[in-house]
């Protein structure tokens, strides 16, 4: 379910660090529990950014959520399909619907994020409360 | 297409455009007592429209029957049960309409003279000093249009309190149980959002809050009885950790229905609040109609509150417009009187002993549904409630049925639905407020139906999920009419 080569937060973003970049979105968990999603927030390129702060938001029918940065640097790229097509975080969360690409100011920084079997338990302890 | 006729409830209605046909009109203007003008001489050729494309020409009578049909599908207070949860649905008394209509005070024009707007000065004066009495404040301003600009109001008032003291500071906390508009306020008054867990308790964490307050958190932003109904044990300890740091507790008055004439904000170390007429107050409510959204404050915040201010001149009223550390109008003239009037009858009509009994009675209510209910749905804070209760559909999602299938289901049995899914710090959450209003029948029909759709959950699902049933339109599409809105004819 969970990408091994990801890194996970405790708010539900991924992090997919290759070099010097970090390709960052939510998890499946986040899209199942926000549920249908109707608007995506991003940042405009070259925004810098950092770790644990607002990134954007996402709009279900049912709230508004914030998205919280996983990584820390500057905004390279943003996925701009979800500018039409914000049901893609529902069907493709950890793919094709990705938010945005991150130049990182300190690639140490996803190591300390949580591994795909580490982020599983959280999210069973979580639901299961 | 169908022609048939039905009755009204059930008929749909066309739009006014779909009813039009060219040359219909609902007027007759008399004739021209002036000579006429030439519009195009006058305004020129190009700034003069002859025809206005699509737009309805229909009698009046036609006029008449769509609005009145459309009326027949609402629901309302004065229909049954409203049991949305933090919306404190409550019976709008008819004397509270008659008093709002006295001449003298329904045509009273905001630029009359002073002189001659004395008595609806009075009683606005008379209204501040109950909704004192009432929160154990120090100073209120009636201008605030409703809730959210109330918030707004209190959280500018910090803001210059904090900036007159030399730093205006960054943080505003919020607990995760909060009204969405808290952080919506501290965010557009300029302050960043410091989300607050809530104890296993589902209250404030006393210990989390000592760690999270520090010089630069301006205000915590509190909802006291909280979102699950539950009041804040800890309320005084809690403001004084931030009143040891210099900053200031604003308490959101969206439950104050279950505090009236019991325990006053001003006690328990409040600095700052809102009231919404339109909830405790019981003027109308819902349908985007005007609200009232007092804001009272303690001592120190006074100078510095909306512009005019009442003040007396031997045996006058006057407005008293030289306050130079005030944040300035927040609204054009008084706020929305008619409001305040109806607020005042409804609280002068009752009396001190009279909305202490409102309260009583409002609390009793909502812990006679929870214990009509708890047998049938999951209960996730066991904490002693106030004037609502919160359930979860922990065992009605086991059969894939949720909040929102119930509350749809509800609409069959005649009720409105509870309010599903807030507060969000319980997944699944069905919210009921019931209010004094409600007599013991009313309550045992609405608890009868819901202990029925917990048993439909189990016998047949699928019917529960594809609910209501009996209404002229069933189930819409929110999610498309979210991500692609037609917002316009």
């Amino acid at each position: 379910m969970y990408p091994e080569n990801y890194r996970y937060t405790k708010e539900h973003e991924w992090v997919m660090v290759e070099g010097e970049t970090g390709t960052v979105g939510i998890t499946d968990h986040a899209q199942d529990a926000l549920g249908d999603i109707v608007y995506v927030d991003l940042p405009k390129v070259g925004t810098r950014v950092e770790m644990g702060k607002s990134l954007g938001s996402v709009e279900s029918v049912k709230a508004v959520s914030d998205i919280y940065a996983p990584v820390s640097g500057e905004v390279t790229e943003i996925n701009e399909l979800l500018a039409t097509a914000p049901e893609k975080l529902n069907e493709d969360p950890h793919g094709a619907a990705w938010l945005v690409k991150i130049r990182l100011s300190d690639p140490a920084e996803a190591a300390g994020l949580l591994s795909a079997a580490d982020y599983e338990a959280y999210v069973g302890e979580e639901s299961s409360q | 297409m169908e022609r048939k006729v039905r009755s009204h409830p059930t008929q749909n209605e066309s739009l006014l455009f779909e009813i039009s046909s060219p040359g219909k009109k609902g007027y007759q203007l008399p004739d021209l007592d002036v000579p006429p003008l030439d519009m195009a001489a006058a305004l020129g050729e190009s700034n003069v429209r002859r025809e206005i494309e699509g737009f309805p020409e229909v009698s009046e009578v036609e006029v008449i029957r769509h609005f009145t049909r459309l009326s027949t599908w609402n629901y309302a207070i004065d229909l049954g049960v409203y049991p949305l949860g933090s919306c404190t649905m409550k019976y709008n008394p008819r004397v509270n309409e008659l008093v709002a209509r006295l001449d003298g005070l329904a045509w009273a024009h905001p630029y009359q003279p002073e002189s001659l707007s004395q008595g609806a000065m009075e009683v606005m004066a008379h209204l501040e000093r109950a909704l004192l009495e009432i929160t154990g404040m120090d100073a209120v301003t009636l201008q605030p249009a409703a809730g959210a600009h109330g918030e707004l109001t209190g959280i500018l008032l910090v803001r210059a309190l904090l900036e007159k003291r030399g730093n205006p500071r960054r943080r505003i906390i919020i607990p995760d149980s909060a009204h969405g508009t808290n952080p919506a306020t501290a965010a557009i008054a300029g302050y960043q959002v410091q989300n607050l867990r809530s104890n296993e308790l589902g209250g404030i964490d006393l210990e989390g809050l000592a760690r999270a307050v520090d010089e630069d958190v301006a205000a915590m932003m509190v909802t006291n009885p909280n979102t699950l109904g539950v009041f804040e044990n800890d309320i005084a300890k809690a403001a004084g950790i931030l009143h040891a740091k210099g900053a200031l507790m604003y308490m959101d008055g969206a439950n104050m229905n279950a505090l009236v004439g019991i325990a006053r904000p001003g006690d328990f170390g409040i600095d700052v609040m809102h009231l919404n007429l339109h909830k405790t107050f019981s003027t109308p409510h819902g349908g985007g109609g005007p609200g009232g959204g007092p804001v009272a404050v303690k001592a120190p915040l006074e100078a510095l509150l909306p512009l005019p201010r009442l003040k007396r001149i031997g045996d006058e009223w006057a407005w008293d417009y030289d306050r130079p550390e005030s944040i300035g109008r927040v609204r054009a003239f008084y706020g929305n009187f008619g409001v305040l009037v109806r607020a005042l009858a409804y609280t002068l009509a009752h009396g001190g002993n009279g909305l202490r009994n409102a309260t009583v009675d409002a609390v009793l209510n909502a812990v006679y549904l929870r214990k009509k209910l708890e047998a049938h749905y999951e209960l996730p804070y066991s904490s002693p409630n106030m004037h609502e209760v919160v359930f979860s559909d922990d065992r009605q999602a086991k059969h894939g049925v949720r909040t929102g299938d119930i509350a749809k289901r509800l609409i069959d049995y005649g009720f409105h639905p509870y309010t599903v899914s807030f507060p969000l710090i319980v997944h699944g959450a069905l919210m009921i407020e019931p209010t004094e209003t409600e007599s013991k029948q009313e309550l045992d029909l609405l608890a009868d139906a819901l202990i029925a759709i917990a048993a439909e959950v189990e016998s047949d699902p699928e019917m529960v999920k594809s609910a209501p049933h009996s209404t002229r339109t069933s189930r819409v599409d929110e999610v498309t009419a979210a991500r692609r809105p037609k917002v316009r004819f």
